[in-house]
């Protein structure tokens, strides 16, 4: 069974995964977006539109930046947010985790925000809120990270305005990385001219063809001439598994040093979901540079999940019509 | 009265205008129009009255963040956001709408500008006043008053010179 993510008339209701979404709706969200993020240069950082709602960011993973950011977003829109940490480490799946769900639905919960270690788990508990409470997925797994996607294709329509005519390059473990998935969907639905993954053949995902990505493995072909440069963070975790020799080795072959980008535009952006790992994916004088966006993005984030989140629970008043 | 025509919609502005400069002409106002009609009207006040009777550009505001019916009805169809290029604060506004009906969109409009300051005075000026007020709010200066059944609304339009249609209430949903 899969949930939709969308109401009838097309509106969103969860949002889950960029996958299976139509451009115009990621257009609505950036163009939401856009209207929000001015409310964060006021003197009074919100508006009254959720007063009255209440949201609860489930995160079963750790978090800093986007637990935060959501809970900002929340908050600048007058919801009440209260934030869960919940360990994964007992066997707490399945069962418990509904359990989890049902005693904070019991408190009027209207949005669960979530992350998970598993693949699946937002659209799981999508499947068993109650019809009026809307789910957004925080990342779950190696699957989707729906919101990250989305303010980054914010930063580069900020950037670069037209997505048609760009050559976007990720740089990095795209096999492991929900960002990336996110983002390479997002960015073919958007019509980007060119996407290239570029990385050692141990983190690059066997399908990447039917991705409708070029494939490349070292920097100067990959990088040549591309407008964008989303590096992504490299999670020391995979070197235990033996697919990388050591952060070294990795850092001189893929880390973005000077040097490299400039097989890149002069003009190009360079973008990190974060938290970067300097010396290792990317060069502290790049990711402090005049080309980095790094920092930009994180204030967008906050722009993308009040679009979200307020889209989301607008939406209820649809369900609440045809009952 | 009858339904203005765009002829008349002139004169009601003139007047409107010469009422305005008496009641704000020293007191360096800025000036705010509600998306869409109003921003329209303060424009066509703005032309009558000089580029420096206001003491800074035209502010807008979309209120669409403000309104009391986001759980009845949901979000709003986009409208451009709001602008206010000025500081509010210890000023004299005027606040500018085409039609003036329950009084709603006036109380989330002034919500929304005390987000941003603490204005010395509100003026609100508005085209057309209709009946059907809902809330203690009404407004300081108007063109013409109206009197329609509840099953009708005003909408102003902006093709070739402005002019307002009467028509069934709820027609906009399907917009």
């Amino acid at each position: 069974m899969r949930s939709n993510q969308l109401t009838e008339s097309g509106q969103l209701r969860h949002f889950l995964t960029i996958e299976g979404l139509k451009r115009p709706l990621l257009t609505e969200i950036m163009d939401r977006a856009e209207q929000f993020s001015s409310i964060s240069h006021r003197q009074v950082k919100k508006v009254p539109l959720l007063r009255g709602k209440t949201i609860m960011n489930l995160f079963f993973e750790n978090s800093t930046r986007t637990r935060s950011t959501f809970e900002l977003a929340a908050k600048r829109l007058s919801a009440d947010v209260m934030n869960f940490n919940i360990s994964t480490s007992a066997t707490s799946k399945g069962e418990s985790l509904l359990d989890t769900l049902h005693n904070l639905e019991a408190m009027h919960t209207d949005m669960f925000v979530v992350r998970h270690d598993q693949s699946g788990a937002a659209e799981f508990i999508a499947q068993h809120v109650a019809p009026h409470v809307s789910v957004i997925n925080a990342g779950d797994g190696c699957h989707a990270h729906p919101t990250q996607a989305m303010l980054d294709m914010f930063t580069i329509r900020r950037h670069k305005q037209e997505f048609a005519n760009l050559r976007v390059a990720i740089i990095g473990d795209i096999l492991h990385s929900r960002v990336a998935r996110s983002q390479i969907q997002a960015l073919s639905i958007l019509g980007v001219g060119e996407i290239r993954v570029i990385g050692p053949q141990t983190l690059l995902p066997r399908d990447c063809q039917t991705l409708g990505v070029h494939v490349h493995h070292d920097m100067a072909s990959g990088l040549r001439d591309v407008d964008v440069i989303i590096t992504l963070r490299l999670q020391f975790e995979r070197m235990q598994g033996a697919l990388l020799p050591s952060a070294r080795e990795y850092f001189r072959c893929y880390g973005l040093t000077e040097e490299k980008l400039k097989y890149a535009k002069p003009d190009a952006i360079v973008m990190h979901p974060g938290p970067i790992n300097r010396g290792v994916e990317i060069a502290s004088s790049v990711a402090d540079g005049k080309q980095s966006v790094i920092l930009e993005q994180v204030g967008h984030g906050i722009a993308i999940r009040m679009a979200v989140m307020s889209m989301a629970l607008g939406s209820q008043s649809e369900l609440a019509e045809s009952e | 009265m009858n339904t203005p025509t765009t002829t008349d919609i002139q004169h009601l502005l003139e007047e409107m205008a010469a009422t305005i400069r008496e009641q704000l002409a020293d007191k360096d106002p800025l000036l705010i129009g509600i998306h869409t009609g109003g921003v329209w009207i303060a424009k066509a006040l703005q032309k009558i009255l000089g580029d420096d009777f206001f003491d800074g550009p035209l502010g807008t505001l979309s209120i669409a963040y403000y309104r009391d019916d986001f759980t009845r009805i949901g979000m709003h169809p986009q409208v451009s956001p709001s602008d206010l290029p000025f500081d509010v604060d210890n000023r004299h506004l005027l606040l500018v709408d085409d039609v003036f009906y329950s009084g709603r969109t006036t109380r989330a409009a002034l919500n929304e500008i005390f987000d941003y300051g603490r204005p010395a005075s509100v003026t609100l000026a508005v085209l057309v006043e209709r009946n059907g007020r809902e809330l203690p709010i009404r407004p300081d200066i108007v063109g013409t008053s109206l009197n329609l059944p509840r099953n009708q609304d005003l909408k102003l339009h902006n093709r070739d010179g402005l002019h307002i249609e009467i028509r069934a209430a709820g027609a906009h949903h399907a917009e």
